[in-house]
């Protein structure tokens, strides 16, 4: 079903990881977004919707968050 | 390529610890606002601080829902109204301060400050105007903060401004009595006050800095007490290692917001301020960390030595994650703001006492501390000194943010809402400072000033 919305909007999936954290299932996804029209903001809100229908978390975040915490 | 590990460590930091960025704030001179006329000089500050900071909002949001990293609050700091409004021919700087309250609401910002008097050294007439003014501006404004430094390592401590600072807090108390004297949440006190502290009350923007300049506070206590719950049993040496590794992290989100809010502003980057700053919330405290480190309850002996663990250990992990690293930086230890603290108040384990030890390391000083409404100006002043001389002799910011609430007494409890917590009423010494306030003049400065 992400991957669904991902496709429409043109966004490349680079990587996909799924495991078990704390008993909660996590799915992360790694993407590419230069080729798509739509906003991250818009994109996220496009997911959200989705995490609310089907009862899951999904949240879009630029990478830099994570490059800049963990890399020097 | 970033692994999924470090990926739902960032998230649980975020999600869990609850990881933030406590403030983006916009310092903005004033310094080419002065008139004479004071009706011009607010309409001249109004438009500036409007203009400025039109857009510091909606880019604090956007950067917070790209990163999916918290924002939580947008702030302004100005210069010292003391000085930017020194021109104008008037006595009272309220309607400045009304002015300053007006900018903020149209900008939505929470807080503005620098209602401020740098008079270490003396007063000029600008500065007994702006402390006359002090009381009725915060208790005619919802969103203007008020601080005055009144010492410094370089210059002593001006014991007038100490003596007449008691007596400003005790009329900002009853002008806002109905309050519960939150005007005094809004009011610090300084020895040695940096000007590029982004942290409210005691923001403002310092007479060398820039035209305009954007500065970020970190915050995570969270995320530090998170990180030592894995090291049960390990000495201090790894304890240290712990929080240098966490408080890097944390300061490098700050490092990534600081510097897109720069660009996306077109503004400066000024500072980050590595600080842990607490809320009421729980998983939120600076306490609770140091009884991680072993204390039954904060207060206990050993909590000065964990806090300067602390306080240090953040500092070196966080300098290395910022190119500009400024403001306070380090451990606040605001009473009614950190879970821990309120517990440690209520059963007794912790006292003004030994508060005010603990700031001879924390980063700052006594801080949202209630006090009974009965307590004289005298003794507030005596604080307020023994303060200012721990922050002169050791070279040091120290301050006191303290609220005599009118009409409670030591068993009772305060609630100021919001970040700015609850408190119950701390027991004061209650032996007298009146001779020892009412001598006046200058205590001079320390033989560690003449450093030339």
């Amino acid at each position: 079903m992400v991957s669904n919305i991902l496709a429409e909007n043109n966004v490349n999936i680079l990587n996909i990881n799924q495991n078990i954290l704390d008993g909660f299932f996590n799915m992360v996804m790694i993407a590419e977004t230069s080729e798509s029209k739509m906003s991250l903001k818009d994109l996220q809100q496009v997911l959200r919707q989705k995490g609310e229908e089907i009862n899951l978390e999904i949240k879009a975040q630029h990478q830099d968050i994570f490059n800049i915490m963990h890399k020097i | 390529m970033i692994t999924i590990h470090d990926i739902l460590e960032t998230n649980r930091m975020i999600t869990e610890n609850k990881l933030d960025v406590r403030t983006i704030t916009m310092g903005i001179s004033l310094r080419d606002c002065a008139h004479p006329n004071i009706k011009q000089f607010c309409q001249n500050i109004y438009d500036k601080i409007t203009t400025s900071a039109e857009f510091l909002v909606q880019t604090g949001e956007d950067i917070e829902a790209e990163y999916g990293i918290p924002i939580i609050n947008k702030r302004i700091s100005v210069t010292p109204i003391s000085i930017a409004a020194e021109a104008c021919r008037t006595d009272s700087y309220v309607p400045v301060a009304e002015a300053l309250d007006a900018a903020a609401k149209e900008v939505g910002v929470n807080f503005i400050g620098g209602f401020s008097a740098l008079v270490e050294k003396g007063y000029t007439n600008g500065d007994r105007i702006l402390i006359n003014s002090i009381p009725q501006a915060l208790a005619v404004t919802d969103r203007v903060c008020s601080s005055v430094n009144l010492a410094s390592t370089k210059a002593g401590i001006n014991m007038d401004c100490v003596r007449e600072m008691g007596e400003i807090v005790k009329r900002t108390a009853e002008l806002t009595r109905d309050r519960d004297a939150l005007g005094c949440a809004k009011l610090v006190i300084f020895a040695n006050a940096p000007g590029d502290n982004p942290f409210m009350a005691g923001a403002f923007h310092g007479v060398s800095e820039a035209e305009k300049v954007i500065s970020v506070g970190v915050s995570g206590p969270g995320v530090v007490k998170r990180a030592l719950e894995d090291m049960k049993g390990a000495d201090f040496s790894q304890v240290a290692e712990t929080i240098k590794k966490t408080a890097f992290k944390i300061t490098r989100v700050g490092q990534l917001v600081a510097q897109e809010a720069s660009k996306r502003l077109g503004v400066p980057f000024g500072i980050i301020d590595l600080s842990l700053a607490p809320t009421p919330a729980i998983g939120d405290s600076v306490a609770h960390i140091l009884e991680e480190m072993g204390l039954e309850s904060c207060g206990a002996p050993g909590t000065t030595a964990a806090l300067a663990l602390l306080n240090d250990a953040v500092k070196k992990g966080g300098l290395m994650a910022s190119s500009h690293v400024g403001g306070l930086s380090g451990a606040f230890i605001p009473v009614s703001e950190d879970a821990g603290m309120i517990a440690a108040i209520e059963c007794g384990s912790l006292t003004l006492e030994k508060l005010e030890a603990m700031t001879c390391v924390c980063s700052v000083g006594l801080d949202m501390i209630a006090v009974a409404g009965d307590t004289s100006a005298a003794t507030i002043s005596g604080i307020i000194a023994d303060e200012a001389a721990i922050g002169m002799i050791n070279n040091k910011t120290t301050a006191v943010r303290i609220i005599p609430v009118p009409g409670k007494k030591v068993g009772d409890s305060v609630e100021f809402g919001g970040l700015l917590g609850y408190s119950p009423i701390i027991p004061v010494n209650k032996f007298s400072s009146e001779g020892f306030i009412a001598r006046g003049g200058r205590i001079p400065a320390p033989i560690r000033s003449l450093t030339n």
